[in-house]
């Protein structure tokens, strides 16, 4: 059971004041900064941002430029990163390809909350039939293999960056809508709940002014922890050559691309699966942060 | 207890029937078909041969319900990209080598990952627990693919104590497996700790101390026996995936298990494959989650199946 309230039992209360001037967003921040590791999260977070709005000031050369005479040349003071097998710069493309994982992993939450948050809406409010449809939906849906699912809904739309990220969107859309459901079906029991029905506040009101407002936490955490888990997805996808198509600058392309120059053009692999790893320890270390800071249960 | 497995047996058949019902017709919707011009040259009458050889020019629902006929009677026909063998015989072949793999890697896991949480939970706040948990941490967050291609490059590439990959000996499994027990450790690990913490904060441990018990008696009696049930939940998933042939893994390794064709079945429209495949999921997961139920019952004696807590 989480409680709302931050303070500790046995902590005084000192004034009024200072009571009434901590917010949930406040005392979030505050234990927030508190976190190292989450601090470091929020830095590579940001730094990948910069970078993905920066990339064109920060790549020293285009992402599509192939140069074939300059071809799998290793790391030196003009290439940081080396070339790869058609002569494009690896340091440039993967600063390019901080735009595709960000895209990817903002656009795919994007459309899962779309779609997740009006189904678990009407299945944790309304309840019935209703929430019993929805429900056997989501089953069913979970019931296919996320990779099978992704890739039937790809192969329905046909390849490309948007289309992979709405066929990742409609895989992602489950968790928001089963979590939304649940958070409102366990605050419907709440104390606060039954103290708004009893000052006769309507159905609609507690709805909107209170079951709400307490569920966006849980939500935002999911959907930054639903973030790199999208980025993954597309890496994985694109690595098998079902994803992104070239020339655009997928790391997990850039990845699968290297495993036939493996044994002598090491650097191919290095680079891009480093980029993979940081990307994906950043939003974590940032996801669990948020967490810890929202005093947010996962197990629900 | 048979009502409560009845019931969830019942359960199953209908989520399933639906699913196969959902994915056939996503299946069909994709365009193109197995015999177009881009996956094999035929002259147009050789084509409209092999449709109507694996009933392809019949109306949808006539197919489905001949497919699902003879899936009932153990028939999951020929796939389309081996047409050679049956469905069944594919799978025979490759998912052993998938499941060897996997239950290996689950081997190495589990008592990896309990005794990683162990020690972390034991020295609480130590460098160790720190240690234990980064491991943990880095375990759960980067990809498979990306710890498979690391593997490669230091151990087969730079310094050559392994193949790049391959199949057949001993020494092959080393790599895969490696890289595919990483995560479910990172999780038992993980648990683990969180667990016996939580469970060493409780009254009967309290007790224990108090009539004398030793350190290691209540670790092991008490603490532990405890601390390990809600682990059958956080590890009862990861079995089907572990199992069922993870295609990164495998294509990196070049091992010859089911992986692939949960890839190449959807690109090669072969339509009695994905559906086999499907259905070997649907059923390895209630397999799964019904062992896990019971295990449950095993384990903790206070839960009953079947009966709501009122």
């Amino acid at each position: 059971m989480t409680t709302s309230t931050s303070l500790a039992p046995g902590q005084p209360v000192n004034t009024q004041q200072e009571l009434r001037q901590r917010t949930l967003l406040g005392d979030a921040a505050r234990r927030f900064a508190r976190n190292k590791l989450a601090l470091v999260g929020l830095f590579i977070v940001t730094a990948l941002i910069l970078t993905a709005i920066f990339a064109d000031f920060i790549a020293p050369f285009p992402y599509d430029a192939a140069d074939p005479v300059n071809a799998l040349q290793f790391p030196s003071r003009e290439h940081w990163m080396g070339t790869d097998e058609v002569g494009r710069d690896v340091y440039s493309r993967i600063v390019y390809g901080t735009r595709i994982s960000l895209a990817v992993g903002l656009g795919v939450m994007a459309i899962a909350l779309i779609i997740g948050i009006p189904l678990g809406l009407i299945a944790g409010l309304a309840g019935g039939p209703l929430d019993y449809i929805i429900m056997r939906v989501v089953e069913v849906f979970t019931a296919i293999p996320a990779l099978m699912l992704a890739l039937l809904l790809i192969s329905v739309f046909g390849g490309g960056l948007y289309n992979v990220i709405l066929a990742l969107g409609i895989v992602a859309w489950l968790d928001a809508c089963r979590l939304l459901r649940a958070q409102l079906l366990s605050l419907r029991e709440r104390d606060f709940v039954l103290a708004a029905q009893t000052v006769g506040a309507s159905k609609v009101r507690i709805a909107i002014r209170h079951l709400l407002p307490n569920a966006v936490a849980p939500l935002i955490v999911a959907v930054t922890i639903g973030i790199p888990v999208a980025i993954f997805a597309e890496a994985g996808l694109s690595f098998l050559g079902l994803g992104v198509n070239d020339p655009i600058p997928s790391w997990g392309k850039m990845v699968g691309n290297s495993l036939s120059y493996m044994r002598v053009y090491w650097y191919l692999g290095v680079f891009p699966t480093l980029a993979i790893a940081f990307t994906m320890l950043g939003f974590t270390f940032f996801g669990d942060g948020l967490r810890d800071a929202f005093d947010v249960s996962t197990n629900s | 207890m048979a009502r409560y497995l009845l019931g969830r047996f019942a359960g199953i058949l209908i989520v399933f029937f639906i699913v196969s019902v959902v994915v056939f017709l996503l299946m069909h919707a994709i365009p193109g078909g197995p015999y177009n011009e881009d996956k094999v040259p035929l002259s147009p009458e050789a084509k409209a041969n092999y449709m109507r050889k694996y009933g392809l020019d019949r109306p949808l629902v006539e197919q489905y319900v001949l497919y699902m006929g003879n899936a009932l009677r153990g028939d999951f026909g020929v796939p389309f990209q081996s047409p050679t063998e049956t469905v069944t015989g594919l799978i025979a072949r490759t998912w052993p080598v998938s499941a060897s793999l996997g239950f290996a890697a689950l081997l190495v896991a589990i008592p990896l990952g309990l005794l990683l949480g162990i020690i972390a939970a034991t020295r609480q706040n130590t460098w160790l627990d720190y240690a234990a948990s980064a491991t943990s941490t880095l375990g759960l967050t980067v990809p498979n693919f990306v710890v498979a291609v690391w593997l490669v490059l230091l151990f087969a590439v730079q310094l050559k104590w392994l193949p790049t990959g391959g199949w057949g000996e001993w020494y092959h499994y080393i790599m895969p497996v490696v890289a595919l027990a990483l995560a479910p450790m990172a999780l038992t690990a993980r648990y683990t700790r969180t667990s016996i913490l939580e469970v060493s904060r409780s009254d009967f441990i309290r007790t224990a101390r108090a009539k004398g018990l030793s350190g290691r008696q209540i670790m092991t009696r008490h603490t532990l026996r405890n601390a390990l049930i809600p682990l059958i939940t956080v590890l009862g998933p990861q079995i089907p995936n572990l199992i069922t042939g993870t295609i990164f893994i495998e294509s990196i390794f070049r091992v010859p298990g089911l992986g692939k064709f949960f890839v190449t079945s959807i690109l090669g429209r072969d339509y009695p494959m994905i559906m086999a495949l499907l259905l070997l999921v649907a059923v390895v997961w209630s397999v799964v989650y019904l062992i896990t139920d019971i295990l449950y019952t095993i384990v903790d004696p206070r839960v009953r199946l079947g009966k709501s807590k009122s």
